[in-house]
C-alpha cells in the first residue's frame, strides 16, 4: 500500500511536468496548427541557459530564472520569426520536416556548447519543502515542482482568461480567418505563442532537471513524450494537457515499479495507439467531423 | 523507323498516352541505356573498395527511399517509421537464414513480404486517421517496433544480435562488395522499374488521387481505405527489401541503427530528393548518404590535424547540426527538392538562348 501510494505521489507530480511542457506544444498547436517536434529542444535549451546562469555564471537562482525566461520567449520568437513564418499556409510535410530539421540543428548546436554528459543544479531548494504524510515522503524537489506547476497553471489560466493578448490568441485558436477579419494582427499571435511555448518549455526544462540532472538525450527525449500526452488529452486542449500528463506520468510510474522498468517508456506509445485507434480527438480535444 | 523525338519547348502533349510514357524523348531513353551500362559495365571495375562500399549503401538506401516516396509522395501519408520497417526487414531476413536456412534469394523477398505485412498493420490506424494524427500514429509505430526488436529475445536474441550467413546466388557465393554491389544494384533497378510502372497504373492513379484530395478520390469511387493500406504495405515492402539486403551486407544485424534518426534521414531523403519524384528520391539517398559520409570524413579530418580536439572528439553533434541546417534550408528554399533543381537546369539549357 505504502508503495503504492508512493508510486502514486511520484506519478502525478512527474505527470505534472510532463503536462506543463505539453502545455507549451497544445498552444503553438492551437494558435498557428504547427506541430513542433523542437519542443524537447526548446526544453534542453531552458534548462542548459539556467544552468550555465547559475552554476558557471554564479548569478542567484531568482536572477538566473527571470533571465532565462527571457531568453526562451526570444528564442522562440526568433524561431517563428525566421523559420516558421515563410511556411504559412505550406503543406504538413514541409512543416513537420522543418520542426524536424530545427530539432536535430538543436540539439547539434546544444552537444557542441555543452556535450553530452550530465550535469546537476546546485542544490538550491530548502530541506524544509520535503513533506511527510505517514510513511510517504515528497522529496523538496516534486514538491517544489508541485508549486511551480500550480503557479504557472494558475498564471496562465488567467491570462488565456483576461489579458488582451491572451484573448487574442484564444480567438486566433478558435477561428483564424474570423480573428483576421476582427483585426487580430494573426502572425504577431503566431510568434507570441511561440515565445509563450518556449518560456513554457523553459520552466518544465527546468524543473526536470531539479529532479533528474541535465542532459541533452534525456531531455529532448522528453519532447517525444510530450505526444502521447498531448493526444490523450486532446491536442487542442490545455487543461486537456495538464490531465493527459498526469494519466501517462501514473502510467509510466506503475508500469516502472509493478510490470518492468524496460516497458516504462514504451506504455505510453502503446497507449497512444489505442486512443488514437478508439477516441481520436482525445479526451477534451475538439472534434473535426469528416467522415470520407 | 519513326523519326526521333526532341524535347519541345513547352507542354504540348495532346493524349494521355503522352503524359504517361517514361521517357519523354528518345534521347532520354538513350542516355538512360547509357547510364546503366557505365553503371554495370565500369563503374564496379574502376572503383576500389571504399567508393564500392558508399555506392552499395546509396543503393540500399535508394530502395527504401524510392519506397517511402510511394507512400509519402504519391499517397499523402506521412509515416515516421521508415526506419523501423527496415529494421524488421533486417531481422527477418536475418532469423529467416539463420533458423530455417533459408538462402538469401528466398529470405530477403520474405522479409519484405513479413514487413509489407507489419507495414499493413501499422497502416491500419490511417482508417480513421490522417495528417498529423497518423504522422503521430506511425511514430508511436517506430517505438513499439523498435522496443520489440529489442526485448523479444526469444526471437532476435536482444542486444546480442544475429550473424548471418555468409549469401549465396545460384551457387555463387555473394562476398566482397564488388558483388554485392551487383546484387544491389540488380535489386535497385527492378524496384526503380516496379515503382515506375505501379505508378502509371490504376493503383499509382489511385494513389495520387488520394493524397490530391481524398474525399474527392472517395467521391469518384475509390475504395480509400484499401489504396491507403496497399501504399503502406509497398512501401514496407521496398523498406523490407532493402532491410534484408542490409542485413546481408552487414553481415550481423543489431537494432541500434534502425532508430528514429534512422526514419528522419529517409523522410529528409525523399524530401531533399523531390516528393513525388521516382528519380527524387535516388537524389535524395545520393545526397544524405554523401553528407553523411562527407560528414564523417571532415570530422574525422578535423580531429587528426587537432585544431579543435575538444569538438573533433564528439562527431555526431556537427553530423546532426548540418543535418538539421540541410533539411531546414531545402524546406525554406527549394521544397521540391533536388528532383526540380535538377529540371531548372536541364531546362534552361534546352531553352537556351530564350528561357525566362
Amino acid at each position: 500500500m505504502e508503495f503504492f501510494l508512493q508510486l502514486m505521489v511520484n506519478g502525478v507530480c512527474i505527470g505534472l511536468i510532463y503536462g506543463i511542457s505539453a502545455m507549451g506544444f497544445v498552444m503553438i498547436f492551437k494558435a498557428s496548427s504547427v506541430i513542433n517536434f523542437a519542443h524537447g529542444e526548446l526544453l534542453a535549451a531552458g534548462a542548459f541557459f539556467f544552468f550555465t546562469l547559475t552554476a558557471w555564471g554564479g548569478l542567484p537562482v531568482y536572477a538566473a530564472f527571470i533571465l532565462t525566461l527571457a531568453a526562451s520567449f526570444i528564442l522562440g520568437f526568433i524561431v517563428e520569426r525566421l523559420f516558421l513564418r515563410p511556411l504559412i499556409g505550406e503543406p504538413l510535410i514541409e512543416v513537420i520536416m522543418l520542426t524536424i530539421g530545427l530539432s536535430s540543428m538543436f540539439k547539434g548546436m546544444m552537444l557542441l556548447l555543452w556535450g553530452g554528459n550530465l550535469y546537476t543544479f546546485p542544490d538550491f531548494l530548502p530541506e524544509s519543502l520535503s513533506l511527510r504524510f505517514g510513511a510517504i515522503t515528497i522529496p523538496p524537489v516534486y514538491t517544489g515542482a508541485l508549486i511551480i506547476g500550480a503557479f504557472f497553471l494558475a498564471l496562465f489560466g488567467l491570462f488565456f482568461k483576461y489579458s488582451s493578448q491572451g484573448i487574442f490568441m484564444r480567438s486566433v485558436a478558435d477561428n483564424q480567418t474570423a480573428a483576421l477579419s476582427l483585426g487580430v494582427h494573426v502572425k504577431r499571435v503566431f510568434a507570441l505563442s511561440w515565445g509563450i511555448a518556449a518560456l513554457v518549455a523553459a520552466i518544465s526544462g527546468i524543473v526536470l532537471g531539479i529532479i533528474n540532472g541535465i542532459n541533452v538525450h534525456e531531455l529532448s527525449s522528453i519532447g517525444l513524450k510530450v505526444f502521447p500526452v498531448v493526444i490523450l488529452g486532446g491536442l487542442d486542449s490545455i487543461t486537456g494537457a495538464v490531465i493527459g500528463g498526469i494519466l501517462i506520468g501514473l502510467l509510466e510510474t506503475f508500469t516502472g515499479g509493478y510490470l518492468s522498468t524496460s516497458l516504462k517508456d514504451v506504455i505510453p506509445f502503446i497507449v497512444l495507439v489505442i486512443v488514437l485507434l478508439i477516441k481520436p480527438y482525445g479526451l477534451f480535444g475538439l472534434v473535426e467531423i469528416e467522415r470520407v | 523507323m519513326r523519326r526521333p523525338t526532341f524535347h519541345p519547348c513547352g507542354n504540348f502533349k495532346e493524349r494521355y498516352e503522352e503524359e504517361l510514357k517514361v521517357f519523354s524523348t528518345d534521347f532520354g531513353r538513350l542516355w538512360s541505356a547509357v547510364g546503366v551500362a557505365i553503371l554495370f559495365a565500369v563503374v564496379p571495375f574502376v572503383s576500389g573498395p571504399y567508393t564500392l562500399y558508399i555506392l552499395n549503401m546509396v543503393g540500399i538506401a535508394s530502395i527504401a527511399a524510392v519506397g517511402l516516396n510511394i507512400l509519402i509522395g504519391f499517397t499523402g501519408q506521412i509515416s515516421l517509421g521508415h526506419g523501423a520497417f527496415l529494421g524488421v526487414g533486417a531481422y527477418s531476413a536475418a532469423i529467416l537464414s539463420t533458423n530455417l536456412n533459408m538462402p538469401c534469394w528466398i529470405s530477403v523477398p520474405s522479409a519484405a513480404l513479413i514487413t509489407a505485412i507489419v507495414g499493413m498493420i501499422f497502416g491500419v490506424p490511417s482508417v480513421r486517421l490522417k495528417g498529423l494524427y497518423l504522422t503521430i500514429a506511425t511514430l508511436a509505430g517506430q517505438f513499439i517496433i523498435e522496443y520489440l526488436l529489442v526485448h523479444w529475445e526469444g526471437l532476435t536474441r536482444g542486444t546480442m544480435g544475429i550473424t548471418l550467413p555468409p549469401a549465396s546466388l545460384l551457387g555463387i557465393d555473394v562476398a566482397g562488395d564488388r558483388n554485392f554491389f551487383f546484387l544491389i544494384y540488380v535489386s535497385l533497378g527492378l524496384t526503380v522499374w516496379t515503382a515506375v510502372n505501379l505508378i502509371r497504373t490504376k493503383f499509382g492513379r489511385a494513389f495520387i488521387a488520394i493524397r490530391d484530395n481524398d474525399r474527392a478520390a472517395e467521391g469518384m469511387g475509390i475504395p480509400v481505405f484499401r489504396y491507403k493500406l496497399l501504399s503502406f504495405a509497398v512501401s514496407s515492402f521496398y523498406a523490407g527489401f532493402a532491410g534484408g539486403l542490409w542485413a546481408y551486407y552487414m553481415v550481423s544485424v543489431t537494432s541500434e541503427p534502425f532508430n528514429l534518426l534512422l526514419s528522419v534521414e529517409y523522410i529528409a531523403m525523399v524530401i531533399i530528393g523531390g516528393l513525388g519524384s521516382i528519380a527524387g528520391s535516388i537524389y535524395g539517398a545520393v545526397f544524405i548518404t554523401l553528407l553523411n559520409e562527407g560528414l564523417r570524413l571532415g570530422t574525422d579530418l578535423l580531429m587528426n590535424m587537432n585544431l579543435f580536439p575538444e569538438v573533433g572528439l564528439n562527431i555526431a553533434p556537427i553530423r546532426e547540426l548540418v543535418f538539421g541546417l540541410a533539411i531546414i534550408l531545402f524546406v525554406l528554399f527549394e521544397p521540391k527538392g533536388i528532383a526540380e533543381v535538377w529540371r531548372i537546369i536541364r531546362s534552361s539549357f534546352r531553352l537556351w538562348p530564350f528561357s525566362y
